[in-house]
């Protein structure tokens, strides 16, 4: 299926791995505290990892990709246990490579092309993006993501990702508490506009949006 | 002149409540953020004077604010006659609405140690929870596992169902009230597992909050809610 596919050509595989974010942890200082990296990437990130590794094993899941059991767990809402620590490893291996130092701001070439033909422009793209981000009741993430030959803003709860909905993550924000509680503690709106304005790496968008364009017409 | 002054503000406040009766309006009964009945650092070590600062005054003055405008906007589309603007005002409601009523027992439930906080339930309560849980220590430790194994945000909770005439522990997601898991089920004991609720002092270490939460839990307040409902 064209999900099965998107998946299997997405960046992340992990393969239980808990992989460094591709910067060291303070290099997004002062955007985001390098404590922020130190417990959201070194605990609750690790956590996800070693007790996805747990919950597998000796289970028909042993052995299995990420994407798989991501896609196998999701049971259309009705959660089966693996799928919580699954979607979440994969979600912040994503995130973090959602971001870079020095990143933020506005695109350009294709990507802000795009951008102005499906939001009418960068800044109508920006408010979607910020109201996902801040309306996502409780935990959960926003996203831009691609389906359809269309990008489009999603946010979903909890460990949920566009994976299971049948379209494909460019870009991510982490919208638990326990993202930006340090930093900015109930300010969450402050966050997503430091994300947007600071963090945001633009080349990992691109990257991920031929890819999605080449899994799309590899399965048309 | 001064005595039509002195009795306007009476008068037109009684005229907006006529006129407002002729039209068939009601002016809403609107919320504000209850006082909490100690200090925010009265509950300290068990948890800190931050966070419970931050937790009255921006998260639950945040429900309270978004309570009382999703209620105007729902008493506005009531009015028109807007079903489906009602509809769509549910979740703002539920989320907003359920996060101030279960704060509002939420203070209700901690103490200071020096006011009761954390000293056992005796009477009746006490005897049901022997009964139903084996001890107090069986049901916080099934409390705090069930707290600890909560994914995303929520609470965890001892309620009383009025109609089996039983107590029991269960969970809600992100800010349901206990009344969404069982029409009869009435909140005795709820403890906030939202990461705000613990963050800046316990980090992603949960357990650790949960197990100090109980050292500042007012098992008096819940004991006369549990006498007054049973």
């Amino acid at each position: 299926s064209i999900i099965k596919e998107m998946a299997a050509s997405s960046a992340v595989t992990a393969d239980y791995v808990l992989k460094p974010p591709p910067y060291s942890l303070d290099a997004l200082e002062p955007f985001m505290s390098r404590q922020t990296l130190e417990f959201h990437w070194g605990k609750h990130h690790r956590a996800y990892v070693d007790n996805l590794k747990k919950q597998v094993l000796g289970s028909d899941l042993e052995g299995k990709t990420l994407d798989h059991i991501i896609l196998n767990t999701y049971n259309n809402g009705d959660l089966l246990p693996a799928f919580n620590n699954a979607a979440q490893a994969w979600n912040h291996e994503f995130f973090w490579e959602s971001m870079k130092p020095g990143g933020g701001g506005k695109p350009s070439g294709e990507l802000l092309a795009l951008l102005e033909r499906d939001f009418t422009s960068y800044e109508k793209f920006y408010d979607e993006f910020n109201a996902a981000a801040a309306t996502q009741f409780g935990a959960g993430w926003a996203w831009l993501a691609y389906a359809d030959n269309k990008l489009k803003v999603m946010k979903t709860p909890n460990a949920v990702n566009p994976l299971v909905l049948g379209s494909f993550p460019l870009l991510t924000i982490d919208v638990w508490e326990h993202a930006y509680y340090l930093d900015f503690q109930n300010r969450r709106p402050d966050y997503i506009k430091t994300f947007m304005n600071n963090l945001v790496s633009w080349e990992a968008v691109s990257s991920r949006l031929h890819a999605a364009k080449a899994a799309s017409s590899s399965s048309a | 002149m001064a005595i039509r002054s002195v009795a306007s503000r009476k008068t037109l406040a009684g005229l907006k409540e006529t006129s407002s009766r002729l039209l068939g309006l009601r002016s809403i009964q609107t919320f504000t953020l209850p006082d909490l009945p100690y200090d925010y650092s009265a509950l300290e070590p068990a948890i800190s004077g931050e966070i419970m600062q931050i937790h009255h005054q921006k998260h639950h003055q945040a429900y309270v604010t978004n309570y009382n405008n999703a209620l105007e906007q729902l008493d506005q589309a009531v009015n028109k006659g807007d079903a489906s603007g009602v509809v769509k005002l549910q979740s703002a409601i539920k989320f907003n609405g359920g996060g101030h009523v279960n704060h509002s027992i939420f203070w209700k439930n901690l103490a200071p140690v020096k006011e009761g906080g954390g000293e056992p339930p005796k009477g009746a309560l006490g005897y049901a929870i022997d009964t139903h849980f084996g001890s107090l220590e069986g049901l916080v430790k099934k409390m705090s596992a069930e707290g600890a194994a909560l994914q995303g945000s929520g609470w965890v909770w001892l309620g009383l169902d009025k109609e089996l005439k039983k107590l029991v522990v269960d969970t809600t997601a992100n800010q349901d009230p206990l009344v969404t898991k069982g029409g009869s089920l009435v909140p005795l004991v709820g403890i906030d597992v939202w990461e705000h609720a613990y963050y800046l002092q316990y980090k992603n270490v949960r357990p650790e909050y949960l197990k100090n939460v109980w050292k500042v839990v007012n098992w008096k307040y819940a004991s006369e809610v549990y006498k007054e409902c049973k």
